[in-house]
């Protein structure tokens, strides 16, 4: 009976990547000198989980890597071997190689092995250096099982095929616990000398010193070579109850092959051994020829990926704004139907009830599909600083803030690579080197803040640093070699800070690999500029510089509270609000006997009639026959008269610009349930409105 | 814009186009079908803030927040009550900004003629240049006088201006 295993390839190469991330997470977390137990642990089933499920599914050379990496991560677990930045680096590198091995697999193209290869031969030093001796045995051994050649410890099966017919060649690397587990290797090779002439050599490579032995272990591994005239079925058969408890490879070798894949000097990869007549079906038995011959049939590469599909953002506006008016013909039939009178009118309405809710789901589902949390992109940066850091010499420690805040998948996707930029920037050439620092009276760790919010109705993601600031002299003098400015001109710190985003501009006089060749920052600016954004820097000398990115919030999603003013509604959003309340007469007073202002907690705040600013007829004009919302914008606080509230709701931020204009004190517009349009106040912008209009 | 070369080639080759005409009090107006997006029922609109009189605020078509611009406040015409035959026009305009879609609030709506472009007589100059210029043309259809509207000077500028006016508004009210 045959199951076919690749229907699960693509849980496991989602669940690999998954934990590969948190891998890579909880080695930027692990101390060096006093690691975490529970880190180590973590860090341990990721290998031992992708070792499982690779043996599993037959993808023998990720089984094998990881193999040798568990057998490291078990020396760091058992504490025998201390957690160093050398160690941690050689982990975060062998995740880098197994999520390429993972990539490669799964698109199925060959494996890059020379780099895996050499991974592996420092994994194994690492653990040789540990100075025990039976360790590097399972590790050399797994090598060998499946790179012939490349650790060295193993010369290439030495089997002549002197038949002109292709042949099979086995790789039988049992596990040290095979023989635990009930499985005899003797008993295995007499089963598959049954089958045919059967060329047997042995590798004792990894056999330790006698007194290291354990003789419930096997230490030993095969090369085995069958005639071509046997079946593959019979001999995986032989091999069915080892599965598991070893590293088998069965490949077709036709007599040309031979010889260069037992070159031993010719670390010759696995995968491009087995030539296209190599089994192309996996089988359940021992899947393992299949998945390390790379497929002839390029086409197959492209499906198969379904874990996740893309979708034009047309397809979803298309998708979004068909909902919304199915949200509306839902609200008109349900207000038809509270009308409605009959013998069935209750079945009706329950109908409705029911329609009703699925479509507000409905709705959120689809929202959902544009929104995604910033922390996407910024879950990057740990590993991008913590390199970046030790390449240059610097102390550096990254802090993340407002990663929940959920921005539109357009702009997420285009927003990553200018923050890249930036925080590069930040780190080359904001933060000083660590023995500056000092001198400067600095602590000698640098910090690099990211931080997102919404905010005035855009996004803001600020990327800062406590470093040297911009050079303004450097920059000056060299926009004046460069003829941008002229020699007379003198600039405000503004226009000098401006000058970094002049396509071509550098300072920085050796060109690094991280940055300096005058590419970047007018990118940076560019990319923001194609979303509508724009971008701002200040920056101080010998504090460090601010970069600001503010996007327009288009899609975005945005909490929000409904008032009511006369006939209209406006959405306050709720980052904006403080408190709301119910004003008292005599909280209210007139100064100069115009502006009003109320006192709130020790404050007293002007007080902004919407009706007014916005000459809507107001149900009142009494203030404490309304309510006044507590909001703040640009750092200062105002109170909002309102006529109502009306209820807290998730609202979708409509363009008003489109098709009309900006209008100030406005930073968009929903569609309600009903499908009326609310505004979406933008209180920084009504605070400004306001004051202007106060001022006249 | 494609649509509008297409349009403008049609036009100078004599062909005959076909126009969506409208009644406001006892004019007859005509407008390209060809720019005419959805023919739908007066609903009430949300209010904007400092926009011109005439811009009556905006309504939701399908998912796009679209301004409503009463076309009798436009004209200087006489005010009347929306009613249940009140009708809108959503129609698109090519703008400097790109194009952007507009609703016009009509007394309502008559037919769909054939108009020949050969019979298209100019407007006639009428001392203030810009009182006509967003008329392409008049034309006559069946006894009647269709005034041909040229919508991007008509609304276009409107749609352009609306940004301004705020300012205008704010400026003047700073200067009071």
């Amino acid at each position: 009976m045959t199951v076919d295993l690749t229907q699960f390839h693509d849980a496991f190469f989602e669940e690999s990547f998954e934990a590969l991330d948190a891998m890579e997470a909880a080695l930027l977390k692990l101390d060096v000198g006093s690691p975490d137990a529970e880190l180590i642990n973590t860090i341990f089933r990721v290998a031992h989980s992708i070792k499982g499920g690779s043996a599993t599914f037959g993808f023998s050379e990720i089984a094998s890597f990881t193999h040798s990496l568990e057998t490291l991560l078990d020396e760091l677990r058992s504490g025998t071997m201390p957690v160093t930045v050398a160690l941690s680096d050689l982990l975060l590198k062998s995740v880098d190689v197994m999520r390429a091995m993972l990539r490669a697999v799964q698109a199925k193209q060959p494996i890059d092995s020379q780099r895996v290869s050499d991974l592996q031969f420092d994994l194994e030093v690492a653990i040789a250096k540990k100075g025990e001796s039976p360790a590097p045995a399972p590790v050399a051994a797994a090598a060998a099982a499946v790179l012939p050649g490349a650790s060295g410890a193993q010369s290439a099966p030495a089997v002549d095929a002197a038949a002109c017919d292709p042949s099979w060649r086995i790789r039988f690397h049992p596990y040290r616990e095979l023989l635990a587990r009930g499985n005899d290797p003797l008993r295995i090779l007499r089963e598959l000398a049954a089958l045919g002439p059967l060329a047997v050599q042995a590798d004792a490579a990894m056999l330790p010193a006698l007194g290291d032995v354990n003789p419930q272990d096997c230490y030993l591994a095969w090369s085995l070579e069958l005639p071509g005239t046997v079946a593959e079925e019979a001999i995986r058969q032989v091999f069915e109850w080892a599965e598991g408890d070893c590293d088998l490879t069965i490949e077709k070798v036709p007599p040309e092959e031979i010889a260069p894949a037992q070159q031993p000097a010719a670390a010759a990869p696995a995968p491009q051994t087995p030539p296209p007549a190599a089994a192309a079906a996996p089988m359940p038995a021992s899947p393992a020829a299949a998945a390390t011959a790379p497929k002839p049939e390029a086409s197959v590469s492209a499906i198969g990926d379904s874990g996740s599909i893309r979708v034009s953002v047309e397809k979803i506006d298309e998708l979004m704004n068909t909902v919304g008016e199915l949200v509306i013909t839902q609200a008109m039939l349900s207000q038809l139907g509270s009308h409605f009178d009959g013998p069935d009118a209750e079945k009706l309405r329950a109908g409705l009830g029911q329609l009703e809710r699925n479509m507000r789901e409905l709705q959120e589902s689809v929202m959902r599909v544009r929104m995604l949390p910033i922390s996407f992109v910024f879950s990057r940066f740990p590993r991008m600083v913590r390199d970046l850091a030790q390449r240059l010499g610097k102390q550096i420690e990254l802090k993340l803030t407002g990663e929940q805040t959920e921005l539109d998948k357009t702009v997420l996707e285009k927003i990553g690579d200018p923050l890249v930029h930036l925080v590069r920037n930040c780190i080359d050439h904001g933060i000083e080197s660590p023995e500056t620092r000092v001198a400067g009276g600095k602590p000698a760790e640098g910090t690099v803040h990211l931080d997102a919010c919404h905010r005035g109705g855009n996004i803001a993601v600020e990327v800062s640093d406590d470093g040297g600031g911009l050079d303004k002299e450097r920059i000056l003098a060299k926009a004046r070699s460069r003829g941008l400015v002229g020699p007379a001109d003198s600039l405000t710190d503004t226009e000098i800070h401006e000058l970094i985003f002049v396509p071509g501009f550098s300072t920085v006089e050796k060109t690094t690999d991280v940055s300096g060749r005058g590419v970047g920052m007018d990118v940076v600016r560019r990319n923001v500029k194609e979303l509508g954004g724009k971008i701002e820097v200040k920056s101080e000398p010998g504090r460090g510089s601010r970069f600001t990115i503010t996007l327009p919030l288009t899609l975005a999603i945005v909490d929000g509270q409904s008032v009511a003013v006369g006939t209209e509604t406006y959405i306050v959003p709720l980052i904006s609000i403080v408190e709301s309340m119910q004003l008292k007469a005599s909280g209210v007073t007139r100064l100069s006997g115009r502006s009003e202002v109320l006192s709130f907690r020790g404050d007293y705040l002007p007080i902004i009639r919407l009706h007014e600013l916005f000459g809507v007829e107001p149900r009142s004009r009494a203030l404490h026959e309304g309510l006044v919302v507590v909001a703040e914008g640009d750092g200062r606080r105002v109170g909002i008269f309102v006529d109502d509230l009306l209820g807290q709701q998730q609202v979708v931020i409509k363009s008003l610009e489109a098709n009309y204009g900006h209008i100030e004190g406005v930073s968009g517009a929903t569609i309600l349930g009903d499908g009326s349009v609310a505004l979406i106040l933008d209180v920084p912008g009504l605070i400004r409105a306001a004051s202007m209009r106060a001022a006249a | 814009m494609s649509t509008n070369s297409v349009e403008r080639q049609q036009g100078s080759g004599g062909n005959s186009h076909q126009v969506l005409t409208f009644v406001l009090g006892d004019e007859t107006y005509g407008v390209d079908i060809l720019r005419v997006q959805e023919i739908r029922g007066w609903s009430a609109v949300t209010k904007i803030p400092h926009a011109p009189p005439h811009v009556l605020g905006v309504l939701n078509l399908r998912g796009s927040i679209v301004p409503i611009v009463d076309l009798r406040m436009r004209f200087a015409l006489e005010r009347v009550e929306y009613t249940t035959v009140t009708v809108i026009i959503v129609m698109s305009v090519n703008t400097p900004a790109g194009r952007r879609d507009f609703g016009v609030v009509v007394d309502g709506v008559s037919d769909v003629v054939d108009v020949n472009s050969a019979e298209v007589k100019p407007a006639p100059e009428l001392g203030s240049r810009s009182a006509t210029d967003y008329i392409r043309g008049l034309v006559s259809v069946a006894e009647r006088m269709v005034v041909l509207l040229d919508i991007d000077r008509l609304i276009g500028r409107d749609l352009a201006l609306s940004a301004s006016v705020d300012n205008d508004d704010a400026l003047a009210a700073s200067a009071a």
